[in-house]
């Protein structure tokens, strides 16, 4: 009697290696249909891909760029403008989420019931939005409708004018705001919109960090006489910090795609850009390939800055 | 030690020390007057002829009207099966339980249900027909949730247990109703907007999107190499690109990828990205909830006999979703507050809508009534998603904290 | 024992069947001609069309749900020539920014979305477009408050100007700015509503666009009256429908039922006498011309790949050329646009058909 052979598709180690030549070989089928037809259909266009155009002018303008522009610029520049913008919103913005979402945090651990509740409500509130909605609410709704000129708002070191947002010392000049410093209404709107949604978010994420701490660890340091700030700064969010900072990534990664939304608000981003230059070169997908190279750099990025300060805070805590 | 009074209590809510004193006099009084002012835009300033006028756009875009007693007809459904559904949950514990039935705000869930279904069509001065419609299903869904909640419990087991089923049957009742089939004529897909559009793409995404997820969530926990980098690499592409590249590219580049003249309808084709996209968010927050796991489930399973697939089927899927389970809803909320990103593509659902309705320069600088319903529809529907999850992690908590 | 299939064989041998379903659709016969445009749009029974949607004149959606307008129309001539119904056309609203794509990835057959022909979306290497005839001659305006005394384009100097991104009036706006040497702010939205929106909100002096266009805008503003459009034209916008390079036939069928639409007016053949000319043409051998434009006579629909009769159809659906403009652009409407250079030529104007022989 012959000992049983185990049958091939019973064999413990080569049901694996087929069942991954098998998805290899569908996904390798799938791509090479998917692109088989896409250089068909580009070449039936008369579309097929080249990057020689990048170096042609623009020929278009960008209003509020960073990086010095101008029409006869070629588009490689453009897009580095609108790349500068993206990032110049994203910085602020993660700053200024990042304060409001702890401040929003702490605030729902007062003791005062009324900074609670409205804590609460503020990221119920907010969260429950969508973006896009807020957005341009704030653009349509809130900032086009600021009044201009000598009846805009005047608050010492800032005016808020339909025209833009001037800090500094702004005065009235020929009817016109002067300032040191100059944020038009679209950028300001793309930067509400962004931290108050984001910050709410970031609240949820600090409010967590914060509830990991154990109870006893405010009452011990509030018997050895800390003040209930005191109490937060130098017991309670260092011990809270290696909750928080993974959960920011994901919100702070959120914020830098969400900037993209920055079309319905008028505001030349990345984005912005992008279409503009697909729209006058025909590029379709070159431009999307740039575009969504530069969005996951920009996430790479902000994961890896985010990954020291991890590597950081949990050393510390130990 | 006696009990403060309800003195003492507000006190040390609101005036605990000289600085709470001060926050609370400041925040109220900015409250008051924020309120004031609200309350007299609301009144006297606002003018909601935008949204009468268009009611019907918003609520379902270009939808032939001689055909839209079968969204009636389908909202009238929904509203019967969710008074059912949530009467059921009441009046059936789970045999564990004791005090901990039901999350607290279910009361308050009625009130404030109960408060919009009358008040909205009022504020809105919508015709007395579709007012009383409206308050009619409003009845239905209190009705159907009391019937269920007082004779739910002498219902059969089998009816008990079946009765989750009746949400996919109602979707393809439902789909059937909208795009027609069956006898039912046709309505073609541009025809659709406003919300129903918005709950089309966001309905689609969700149910298709839950499965692909788990599936990706597995192939990236898998030991198959190759399975497992796939999962990685699509999880990490679809999480680094803005949704909206992904939409243009599902509506202006996937024609190019696909066979001449074989290309979906653009609505479809955006709620095929909107599931492709939520899958890989879904896909990690199924990932922490199989990280959270303690590896000796699997072992135990494994030990007990169990092959590896039913293991996972039936041991470990089953907790990880519960872990996942707050994750994963927020994830949907997400999901349908990104179905606004469709407007930025050329389709009319609610904001889209809005867009096009404000472009009427009749209704010019009217903005804030349309985005303020806007708003109130969205956080509606976000809050009750919200709701109903931690509903069902109160239900699905196995280890319920005394009350 | 003999071994089932093995699962590799399997997935092997379904290779070459995945590979010859990608290479299918490449080549679909369509009436003898080789379009896989038109044998898609009669095999759908349904035009796809790209349009504005929200201008007012040439295209946007009337009260009552149904499209309007000048572009709308040529759709519907399109619609009637090819498929002999004017009502089967779907109609798609396009930005502007997403309209060529949109041309390219066969998402419309045809764009009839107020586009300028250039050189560079015309060419194969630049949006690689196939224009139809021009169908509208105009060019580019400022529009701005008219109490806001701005008299020239220099005045706009160090001002934020509204402009819908993705247009040829972006790029004319920064040509005529750039000689001028004065600096400028360009607002820029993606869709039309939002950039009259924020001009009407005072966030822009001026706003830029074709003049029809602006005309026509300006028509559908609360106080028409309160808007100006500045002298002189920045640039020439001779507007044009489009449909995808590399299918001539598709190209052709489209260009020709366009001209049809001059050649009609041209003969005095219109929506109302259509029916008793083409009686008279096949009752008088004598008239060739007219035997052979309205499809008595001849093969020129059947080279085309059109029905015999399609010119009557067309005429018959949305009226000649002139008509369509008088019913949507002309002095009787809102927007009240003379016909200037958009007479036919016989009165000294641009519009001119080639000999239908």
């Amino acid at each position: 009697m012959t000992p049983p052979v185990t049958p091939w598709w019973r064999n413990r180690r080569l049901i694996p290696w087929l069942v991954q030549a098998a998805v290899g070989l569908l996904v390798l089928v799938l791509v090479a249909f998917l692109v088989g037809n896409l250089v068909r259909n580009l070449a039936a266009a008369g579309l097929l891909l080249t990057w020689r155009w990048i170096g042609n002018p623009a020929g278009f303008d960008i209003a509020g760029s960073w990086l010095p522009f101008s029409a006869e610029q070629p588009y490689w520049w453009a897009l580095l403008a609108g790349l500068v913008n993206t990032l110049r919103v994203v910085v602020i913005g993660l700053i200024g989420a990042s304060i409001v979402g702890t401040a929003v945090g702490v605030a729902s651990f007062s003791g005062n019931a009324l900074l609670r509740g409205l804590a609460r409500v503020y990221v119920e509130l907010i969260r429950n939005i969508p973006l896009l909605l807020q957005l341009v609410f704030w653009y349509f709704v809130v900032f086009l409708a600021l009044p201009g000129g000598a009846n805009a708002i005047q608050w010492p070191g800032l005016v808020l004018a339909q025209s833009g947002l001037y800090l500094g010392m702004p005065e009235l000049v020929n009817g016109v705001w002067q300032a040191p410093i100059r944020l038009s209404v679209e950028f300001a709107a793309l930067l509400t919109g962004l931290i108050v949604y984001i910050s709410a978010f970031i609240s949820e994420v600090v409010r967590g960090g914060i509830a990991s701490v154990p109870k006893g660890q405010w009452e011990a340091a509030r018997s050895l006489g800390f003040t209930p700030l005191q109490t937060l700064r130098r017991v309670v969010l260092p011990q809270a910090l290696p909750v928080i900072v993974p959960g920011l990534n994901n919100q702070y990664i959120s914020l830098a795609k969400s900037s993209s939304l920055a079309i319905a608000c008028g505001y030349a981003d990345l984005y912005s850009v992008a279409e503009t230059t697909l729209n006058q070169t025909g590029r379709a997908v070159e431009v999307m390939v740039i575009l969504l190279g530069a969005y996951l750099a920009i996430d790479l990025v902000i994961s890896a800055l985010m990954n020291g300060l991890n590597r950081a805070v949990q050393l510390r805590s130990r | 030690m006696e009990r403060p009074s309800a003195l003492q209590r507000l006190r040390a809510a609101f005036f605990a020390s000289p600085l709470d004193g001060l926050i609370t006099v400041v925040l109220l009084a900015a409250l008051l007057a924020g309120g004031h002012a609200l309350l007299h835009w609301l009144v006297f300033k606002a003018q909601w002829a935008v949204i009468q006028v268009n009611s019907t756009l918003f609520a379902v875009g270009r939808y032939p009207l001689d055909q839209q007693w079968r969204l009636w007809l389908l909202t009238t459904l929904l509203a019967g099966a969710t008074g059912l559904s949530w009467g059921l949950l009441r009046a059936l514990p789970r045999p564990d339980r004791r005090a901990v039935l039901w999350p607290a705000n279910d009361r308050l869930a009625v009130a404030l249900l109960s408060g919009l279904g009358v008040l909205v069509p009022l504020v809105l001065q919508l015709s007395t027909a579709i007012a009383l419609r409206w308050w009619s299903i409003t009845a239905l869904v209190l009705a159907c949730r009391w019937l269920a909640g007082r004779w739910g419990t002498a219902l059969p087991a089998i009816a008990r247990r079946g009765w989750p089923l009746i949400w996919p049957l109602l979707y393809l009742v439902g789909m059937t109703l909208i795009a027609g089939g069956f006898g039912v004529p046709a309505v073609s897909p541009y025809r659709w907007g406003g919300l129903l559009l918005t709950l089309i793409e966001a309905c689609f995404a969700i149910l298709l999107c839950f499965p692909l997820g788990v599936l990706l969530a597995l192939g990236r926990r898998s030991s198959l190499p190759l399975l497992r980098w796939l999962s990685v690499l699509y999880i990490e592409f679809i999480r680094g690109a803005p949704l909206i590249t992904l939409l243009f590219l599902g509506q202006n580049i996937l024609g190019l990828l696909l066979p001449g003249g074989f290309t979906p309808d653009r609505v479809w084709r955006a709620a095929w990205v909107l599931t492709f996209f939520a899958a890989a968010y879904v896909a990690e927050a199924v990932r922490s909830g199989l990280v959270a796991l303690p590896p000796g489930q699997m072992e135990a399973a494994r030990a007990l006999g169990l092959p590896v697939h039913q293991a996972m089927l039936k041991v470990v899927l089953p907790q990880a979703l519960r872990v996942a389970l707050p994750a994963m809803v927020g994830q949907f909320i997400n999901l349908l507050q990104d179905t606004t990103l469709l407007s930025l593509i050329g389709l009319f659902e609610l904001l889209g809508t809005a867009r096009a309705v404000m472009a009427n320069p009749a209704f010019i600088g009217k903005d804030a009534e349309v985005y303020l319903v806007l708003a109130v529809l969205f956080w509606c529907c976000c809050a009750a998603l919200g709701l109903g999850s931690r509903a069902l992690e109160t239900r699905l908590n196995t280890n319920p904290q005394p009350a | 024992m003999p071994h089932p299939p093995s699962l590799i064989g399997k997935v092997l041998r379904a290779v070459p069947l995945l590979a010859g379903l990608a290479l299918t659709g490449c080549a679909v016969e369509g009436s003898g001609l080789q379009s896989q445009k038109l044998a898609a749009v009669k095999a759908r029974g349904e035009l796809v069309c790209g349009v504005d949607g929200k201008l007012p004149g040439f295209s946007f959606v009337a009260p009552d749900g149904r499209y309007q307008g000048f572009e709308v129309d040529l759709c519907r001539a399109v619609a009637a020539g090819v498929l002999s119904d004017p009502a089967r056309v779907q109609f798609r609203d396009l930005s502007a920014s997403e309209r060529f794509a949109a041309v390219n990835s066969g998402e419309v057959d045809l764009l009839s979305r107020s586009t300028t022909m250039t050189l560079s979306r015309d060419a194969a290497g630049g949006n690689a477009l196939s224009f139809g005839p021009i169908h509208f001659y105009g060019g580019q305006a400022v529009m701005v408050n008219a109490g806001s005394g701005i008299t020239t384009l220099k005045q706009l100097a160090g001002k934020p100007i509204c402009v819908t991104t993705g247009t040829t009036t972006e790029l004319n706006l920064a040509d005529r700015m750039r000689e001028l040497n004065a600096a400028y702010m360009p607002l820029k939205f993606q869709n039309d509503g939002q950039t009259y929106a924020a001009y009407l909100q005072g966030r822009c002096v001026a706003v830029t666009s074709d003049r029809a266009l602006l005309a026509a805008k300006r028509s559908s503003f609360p106080d028409p009256k309160a808007h100006v459009l500045l002298a002189g034209d920045l640039s020439k916008e001779p507007l044009a429908t489009a449909t995808v390079n590399g299918d001539p036939v598709w190209a052709d069928a489209v260009r020709w039922i366009t001209f049809a639409l001059m050649q009609a007016e041209e003969s005095g053949i219109t929506q109302a006498n259509v029916e008793s000319k083409l009686a008279e043409a096949t009752a008088d051998p004598n008239q060739a011309d007219l035997r052979r434009f309205l499809g008595v006579d001849g093969q020129l629909g059947q080279q085309l790949g059109l029905p015999a009769d399609f010119v009557v159809q067309v005429i018959k659906a949305v009226g000649n050329y002139g008509e369509i403009f008088d019913r949507n652009l002309g002095v009787n409407t809102s927007i009240n646009l003379a016909r200037g250079t958009n007479r036919q030529w016989t009165d000294g104007g641009l519009i001119y058909s080639p000999p239908f022989r």
